[in-house]
C-alpha cells in the first residue's frame, strides 16, 4: 500500500490566492469532464473555491495555463498527446488522471493487444494521415502522477472529495476496497452466488457505489483492478460456471484491458497477445499479427462485429494459429 | 420449564399487529433478489410462504414448495448484523465557523423500538457475540441504542441447508436462549414459548391455545431431524491450539489459490465486527462527516499495520480471518467466533468451505477428538 504524496499547497486561506484548477483532455469521450460538469451545486462551489483556468466542457479554454491541480481525462494515444502531457506535467503542481482512459488506457487500449497499424491500414484508405501511437497509454506511463482516480466515467463524488481534501491541506483518500465489500455494505445480494453472473466485483476496486450489482447486474470492472486482485482465480470460477475461455477473457476486455492484472488474463488465454505498454517498442505490434484468434476477437469488439463475423475481420491468416 | 403454547397459522398476523400496537417497527424475512432478506414487515403474507432455499458452497437458489410454511428455509445472506452493527454509520460531524473554529457534533439517532421476526438460533448466538463486542464495558452508542428495546421472535430451524453446521458449534438448530419468543413452525401453526417478560406479555395478547401432545412431539422431532440432517462439522469447539500450531500448514497456500480475497465471507458472517472509518469533507470546506464502515481482514487497509502492509497477500489474509474467527476469539470472548450458520460457505463466490479448510488444517485436533470423544 502506498500513500499519495502531500498536498501541493497549504490550506487555501494561507495560499494568498485561490488555487488554480485545470481539466485537460486527451483521447477520451469527454464523459469524465461531464461527470464533473454534472456535479450540480457543488460545481458552483468548486468555481468559488478554485480559479478554474482550463475546462473545455465548461467553456473555459486556456490549455497552456499553469495550474496547482490538473485533472486529466483520456489516454495518451497520439504523438501530439505524448508531447502535450509532458507540457501539462511541467505546468501543474499536482497531476491527477481521472477515469479509465487516463488511468489504464480505456477501451482504445484494446489496440495495445493487437497490431494497431494493421487495424488502421484496414480502416483508412490513406492511413498516413492518421496520428495514432501503436498503444493507448495511461497518463502515468508517460509522466509522474500524484493520484489516480479510475472509473468509466470517474466518480464525481471521488473527484470532489479529493479536491475538498486538497483544499483542506489533507492528503486525499485513495479507495482500495473491492466492489464486493461496497456491495455488501449497501445490503445488496451477490449476483454471482444467486445468478451465476460473471461478476468482476471480487477483483475490481470500488468507487462506483456498486452501481451495476445494485441493479442485479454483474460488475464489468470499469474501475479496474483492485489491489490484490485474484484475476486467475475468478477466471477459473467463470469457467466453472460454464463460460468458455473466450467468454471469460472478454469479461476482462472492457474499459480496463490496459490494466496489467486484466491484461495478464488476456495473455494467459492467448499467449501471443503480448502486453501492450507505454515502454513497448512501436513495431512490437507487427509480431502480433500472428495472434490470429485474439486479434480477431479484439477487432470484433472494437468494430462491433459479432463472433460470427469474425472470419471477415482484417487479421492475417497466413501466420500460425494455436 | 417454560410453558409451550400454540398459535394457529391464521393468527400469525395478530402477532405482527400486536407488535405494531406496542410501538414496534416489525422487521421480518421476505423474498428479494433471489434470496431472503430482512426488511420492514407489516403483512404476514409478505413472508416467504412456500419458499425453500437450496444452498451449496458458492450457490444460493430459492425454490417454490407445496406447503403453507413461511420459515422453511435456513437463512439468507444477512439477519441481525446489519440491523445493529450498521454497515455504514455516521459517527460525528465537524463544522467550521467563519472564524475557523471547529465544532464536533455526534449524529442524532432516532429511537425506534424494533421487533425482528424469524431469527434463527445461530443468529441469536451471533448476537450474543456481537453484544460482547459492542455492548460490553466500552459500549458503542449506536449499537447499544439499536440493541435496547429490541424484541426478538426466534423461529427454530427445521430445514437446515447443506451449508449449515450449527449442531457442530452447539448453537442450534433449537433455540435455547436469547429470544423473547421462540417459535417452532408446523404446517398448521406455531409452537410458542415465551422466554422473557416482554415475550410473556406478548403471549397474553395472542389467541393462543394449548398444543396437543402430537403437535409438541412433531415440533421436537422436526428440530431433532434438522440437527441430524446437518452434513458439515468442525473438528472441535476450541481449535485455538491446533490453529496456532499450524500457521505454516501447506493448506493455507492451497486455499489461497482458490480464495478471491473479496471479503464476502466477512460481510455475511453474523459475528465479524471489524470496521474502518472515513472522512467525507464537503467541497465548500465548512463541514465534514465522519463515517464508520464495515471492513474486512481481506482488505488492504485492514492489513496495513503500523507503517507497513503486514498481510500483503491472500494467504495471510485468509489465515488471519480463520485463525481469528476460530482461535483468537477464545482469548477475546471465551468462545469461537463461529456459530455454524454456513453463510461464509454459501456466499463465497468460489465456494470455499470453512469446515473443510478447518478440518484439513486442524487434522491433528480431529484425530485427538476421535481418540477422546
Amino acid at each position: 500500500m502506498t500513500s499519495p504524496p502531500s498536498p501541493p499547497f497549504e490550506p487555501a486561506n494561507t495560499l494568498g490566492r485561490r488555487p488554480r484548477l485545470a481539466v485537460h483532455k486527451l483521447s477520451s469521450c469527454d464523459g469524465c469532464q461531464l461527470a464533473l460538469l454534472n456535479a450540480g451545486e457543488s460545481l458552483l462551489t468548486l468555481a468559488e473555491r478554485f480559479d478554474i483556468v482550463h475546462f473545455a466542457e465548461a467553456g473555459i479554454i486556456d490549455v497552456d495555463a499553469e495550474a496547482d491541480i490538473a485533472l486529466v481525462e483520456g489516454s495518451v494515444s497520439t504523438a501530439e498527446e505524448a508531447k502535450r502531457i509532458q507540457a501539462i506535467r511541467a505546468r501543474s503542481r499536482w497531476l491527477m488522471p481521472i477515469g479509465a482512459c487516463a488511468t489504464a488506457g480505456g477501451p482504445q487500449a484494446l489496440r495495445n493487444l493487437a497490431d494497431a497499424e494493421a487495424w488502421i491500414a484496414s480502416l483508412y484508405p490513406e492511413p498516413q494521415h492518421i496520428d495514432a501511437r501503436p498503444t493507448a497509454d495511461a497518463v502515468a506511463a508517460h509522466v509522474h502522477v500524484e493520484l489516480e482516480l479510475p472509473g468509466c466515467p470517474v466518480s464525481t463524488t471521488q473527484v470532489l472529495a479529493a479536491l475538498a481534501s486538497l483544499l483542506a491541506g489533507a492528503t486525499p483518500f485513495a479507495e482500495q476496497d473491492k466492489v464486493c465489500l461496497d456491495c455488501k455494505r449497501r445490503g445488496q445480494v451477490c449476483v454471482l452466488v444467486t445468478q451465476d453472473a460473471p461478476c468482476l466485483g471480487p477483483v475490481t476496486v470500488t468507487g462506483c457505489d456498486a452501481l451495476c450489482t445494485s441493479l442485479g447486474r454483474a460488475c464489468y470492472g470499469c474501475y479496474g483492478p483492485a489491489e490484490n486482485p485474484e484475476v486467475a482465480t475468478l477466471a477459473q470460477r467463470f469457467a466453472e460456471l460454464g463460460l468458455d475461455a473466450e467468454a471469460v477473457t472478454r469479461r476482462f476486455l472492457f474499459q480496463q484491458s490496459g490494466a496489467e492484472p486484466f491484461q495478464q488474463r488476456v495473455r494467459a488465454w492467448h499467449p501471443k497477445l503480448q502486453a501492450g505498454s507505454a515502454t513497448a517498442s512501436a513495431d512490437r505490434g507487427r509480431d502480433l499479427a500472428s495472434a490470429d484468434r485474439g486479434s480477431s476477437m479484439l477487432s470484433s469488439m472494437t468494430s462491433g462485429m459479432t463472433s460470427a463475423d469474425r472470419n471477415l475481420s482484417m487479421t492475417s491468416k497466413e501466420d500460425d494459429d494455436d | 420449564m417454560t410453558a409451550t403454547h400454540f398459535l394457529p397459522r391464521q393468527h400469525l398476523q395478530t402477532l405482527l399487529d400486536q407488535l405494531d400496537a406496542l410501538g414496534y417497527r416489525c422487521i421480518g424475512p421476505q423474498v428479494r433478489d433471489g434470496t431472503i432478506v430482512f426488511d420492514r414487515l407489516s403483512d404476514a403474507t409478505a413472508l416467504p410462504v412456500g419458499i425453500g432455499a437450496h444452498q451449496t458452497p458458492g450457490r444460493y437458489r430459492l425454490e417454490h414448495q407445496d406447503h403453507p410454511r413461511c420459515f422453511a428455509w435456513a437463512n439468507g445472506p444477512q439477519a441481525l448484523k446489519p440491523l445493529l452493527f450498521a454497515p455504514q454509520e455516521r459517527l460525528w460531524r465537524t463544522e467550521r465557523d467563519d472564524a475557523g473554529r471547529l465544532s464536533f457534533t455526534s449524529e442524532p439517532q432516532p429511537m425506534q423500538r424494533q421487533a425482528i421476526i424469524g431469527v434463527r438460533a445461530c443468529d441469536l448466538a451471533a448476537l450474543a457475540l456481537q453484544d460482547a463486542h459492542f455492548a460490553g464495558p466500552r459500549a458503542d452508542p449506536g449499537y447499544s441504542r439499536r440493541r435496547r428495546d429490541l424484541l426478538l421472535v426466534g423461529v427454530e430451524c427445521g430445514q437446515p441447508a447443506n451449508t449449515c453446521f450449527c449442531a457442530s458449534t452447539g448453537d442450534g438448530p433449537a433455540i435455547s436462549t436469547g429470544a423473547d419468543l421462540a417459535l417452532t413452525e408446523l404446517d398448521t401453526g406455531f409452537l410458542v414459548r415465551a422466554a422473557s417478560e416482554v415475550g410473556s406479555a406478548l403471549c397474553d395478547a395472542l389467541p393462543l391455545r394449548a398444543p396437543s401432545d402430537e403437535e409438541r412431539a412433531q415440533g421436537a422431532a422436526e428440530i431433532e431431524q434438522a440437527r441430524l440432517r446437518q452434513c458439515r462439522s468442525l473438528p472441535g469447539r476450541n481449535l485455538r491450539e491446533s490453529l496456532f500450531a499450524n500457521l505454516d500448514h501447506p493448506r493455507w497456500d492451497e486455499v489461497a489459490t482458490r480464495c478471491l480475497a473479496c471479503g464476502n465471507c466477512v460481510a455475511v458472517c453474523p459475528t465479524c465486527f471489524c470496521s474502518t472509518e472515513r472522512e467525507q469533507p464537503s467541497i465548500d470546506g465548512s463541514s465534514s462527516t465522519h463515517l464508520r464502515l464495515w471492513d474486512s481482514c481481506f482488505s488492504a487497509e485492514h492489513s496495513y499495520v503500523h507503517g507497513r502492509l503486514l498481510r500483503p497477500d491472500t494467504r495471510t489474509r485468509y489465515r488471519q480471518w480463520l485463525t481469528h474467527k476460530l482461535g483468537g476469539w477464545h482469548d477475546q470472548y471465551g468462545r469461537s467466533g463461529c456459530v455454524g450458520c454456513g453463510r461464509c460457505i454459501a456466499w463465497c463466490p468460489v465456494g470455499i468451505d470453512l469446515t473443510a479448510e478447518t478440518n484439513a488444517i486442524c487434522a491433528d485436533a480431529s484425530e485427538s477428538a476421535q481418540e477422546a470423544p
